[in-house]
């Protein structure tokens, strides 16, 4: 009899131990006898969802408006003015979420990842800005973006870097955007709003690392003009290739370059290129050696850049949560006093296989074998691009704003004494 | 010289805008087509949302992060990796799932030896759950919102010897709604998913919110 008390006992302490917390209740909801009105649960509601398309439609008026001031109005004032509003609106008044930028992220993962419900919005945000690029050439960089416009404001004395450091440091951007895609693809982490400078000043809130890079960005910002559009921005890549074809572009003179050299000191970008005239300074022959070399240069580059990407992927696996999880099952910890960690503690609470953890961690490591090779190779073409690029002159009789890095500022205008009368 | 260069920008620039306007297509066709209808018990049309005629299904819809409880481990890291101070993630009392015990595991220490408001009594670092009489034996908590910092410490202790009433949640009026939430990439539990806006919060134990949307 004492046996059975006892196992029913115990049965009685499992059923407490293993009872769900949530959704049995222990203790049954008291019937109240004094009237007691049982106070709301407190869920205050998330912003509207109109709101979001009123963000796309200020896009797209902002867009608008920056385009025809670059191309038809060439008001560097106005310009101005308008990035005010982006950096009050998108800035301060959105915080930073959504933004063109992070975009990428959202638009790689929806690509990749069939599951992910990517809203209107990001969509918008990522192909409108470009959009407008193939046809204005990067108004977005003039004015809409609240990154251009905050680092614009402090770009009080602009040195010149020159081509070579300029092309140099223009190779960060593509890395990022490589990393960026990457991470996204594999769902890994959203790298470029994980490093957001800025958002910790739009919030007025935000880690120290945060504050300490948006800090060192501005504080450079005011010798080397708009240091993250140039070398860091990884939207940047996009729109600069997409600027290269557009149709319509800022022109510095509305008729005729006098050659004066006015407009070159102007740029704070370094984005005006300089007249190769005289005398060709490569024969036909030393420019087909050069074609010769850089045909071959890029495959190898890709190569051995590809080579060294899947090598390194278990490195660059090693953030994400998957792979993480299975190098924790793998080694536990063998010190006893030290605490679980939470993942364990979380992957014993959830009840999952080992062997089920480790094939997710297998799938997430295959995938980024693939992915290292090709943003391996990606790199080794940017770098061959950038020895192309440094060894290739081009030839052309004026002034003019490179169509890719010109960020459509519109400040060299004022400096042309060309006017049209 | 001039013209050759010039239709290649204009093929360079078709083939661009063909490419983005094929990406716009793809996404926006899987999202309208995409089955992953969270209206879920709230919706009478179930069970066919590829054709799902309803306009919340068909149209975007945004999100927002939310956490759920069910998978919720209380590590505390919701209080210390938001990047707001404090954390937009709150513990949130569902007083239908209460038992308004007298000895109550969410807000008193385990080893108190006798039961009182007293702050050394409290498992709350700030005191923000607020004990009320309401008749015997029973208690009301209520939690000053402002206070909370998300620690989840009265979350374990609920969960761990009551009915687990006290449950973290992200609290929409304060979360930024970050294009990746900075709690859910370091989340152990990988309790933080994107949610419909529609339907912000993922109580256990009740129906959502009573005046939720009813479809159907």
């Amino acid at each position: 009899m004492k046996k059975i008390f006892a196992l029913v006992f115990l049965v009685f302490l499992f059923a407490v131990q293993f009872m769900n917390a949530y959704g049995i209740q222990r203790f049954p909801k008291p019937e109240f006898e004094s009237g007691y009105v049982q106070p709301e649960t407190l869920m205050p509601n998330p912003r509207a969802e109109v709101l979001a398309i009123m963000d796309i439609v200020v896009l797209i008026f902002c867009l608008s408006v920056v385009s025809w001031l670059v191309i038809k109005k060439r008001s560097r004032n106005k310009v101005f003015w308008m990035s005010l509003f982006a950096l009050a609106y998108f800035g301060f008044y959105r915080e930073g979420c959504i933004c063109s930028i992070g975009s990428i992220q959202n638009v790689t993962l929806a690509l990749f990842d069939t599951s992910y419900f990517i809203p209107l919005s990001a969509i918008i945000f990522f192909v409108a800005p470009l959009v407008y690029t193939l046809f204005f050439g990067r108004t977005f960089c003039a004015a809409v973006c609240p990154f251009g416009a905050i680092q614009d404001l402090v770009a009080f004395k602009p040195q010149k870097l020159g081509a070579r450091l300029n092309a140099m440091l223009g190779v960060i951007p593509y890395v990022y955007l490589g990393l960026a895609v990457l991470y996204a693809a594999t769902g890994t982490d959203f790298i470029i709003c994980r490093y957001d400078p800025f958002v910790g000043i739009w919030r007025v809130n935000a880690s120290f690392g945060m504050f300490v890079f948006g800090g060192l960005l501005l504080v450079s910002g005011i010798f080397i003009a708009r240091p993250y559009c140039r070398f860091l921005c990884p939207y940047g890549v996009l729109l600069n290739w997409t600027s290269r074809f557009s149709r319509k572009h800022i022109t510095i003179t509305p008729a005729e370059c006098i050659q004066c050299r006015l407009c070159k000191n102007s740029c704070p970008y370094d984005a005006i290129d300089m007249p190769v005239t005289g005398k060709n300074p490569d024969d036909k022959r030393t420019m087909g050696r050069k074609l010769i070399f850089i045909t071959f240069l890029i495959p190898v580059l890709m190569l051995v850049g590809g080579w060294t990407g899947s090598r390194l992927h278990e490195q660059l696996a090693g953030v994400n949560g998957k792979v993480k999880l299975a190098k924790q099952i793998l080694n536990p910890v063998s010190d006893k006093n030290q605490a679980e960690t939470f993942e364990m503690e979380a992957f014993k609470s959830a009840g999952k296989q080992q062997s089920q953890a480790f094939a997710e961690a297998a799938d997430v490591l295959h995938d980024f074998y693939i992915g290292g090779w090709i943003l391996g190779g990606f790199i080794g073409l940017v770098f061959g691009g950038l020895i192309a690029g440094l060894l290739i002159t081009k030839h052309h009789t004026d002034y003019t704003p490179n169509k890719g890095t010109c960020l459509s500022c519109v400040r060299c205008v004022d400096y042309c004494p060309v006017k049209v009368t | 010289m001039q013209n050759r260069r010039d239709f290649l920008n204009l093929l360079c620039r078709g083939t661009i805008l063909t490419g983005l306007a094929a990406t716009t297509g793809v996404l926006a066709y899987r999202s309208v087509k995409s089955g992953n209808c969270e209206l879920g018990s709230s919706c009478s049309n179930c069970g066919k949302s590829d054709n799902c005629s309803l306009t919340e299904a068909v149209l975007y819809r945004s999100t927002v992060w939310q956490l759920d409880p069910a998978k919720c481990i209380q590590c505390g890291r919701c209080a210390t990796n938001c990047v707001m101070t404090p954390s937009a993630v709150k513990a949130t009392h569902v007083f239908a799932m209460c038992g308004y015990c007298d000895l109550c595991g969410g807000y008193l220490k385990p080893d108190t030896k006798n039961i009182s408001t007293a702050a050394e009594n409290q498992l709350c670092p700030t005191s923000a759950i607020k004990r009320k009489f309401v008749e015997d034996p029973f208690y009301q908590y209520t939690i000053d919102e402002p206070l909370c910092i998300g620690c989840a410490k009265c979350v374990k202790g609920c969960s761990a010897f009551g009915n687990g009433s006290l449950q973290l949640q992200v609290h929409h009026d304060r979360c930024k709604n970050c294009n990746q939430c900075a709690i859910a990439r370091d989340c152990p539990a990988d309790a933080y998913s994107r949610v419909p806006a529609s339907k912000p919060y993922l109580l256990q134990g009740i129906e959502s919110k009573p005046d939720d949307k009813q479809i159907g």
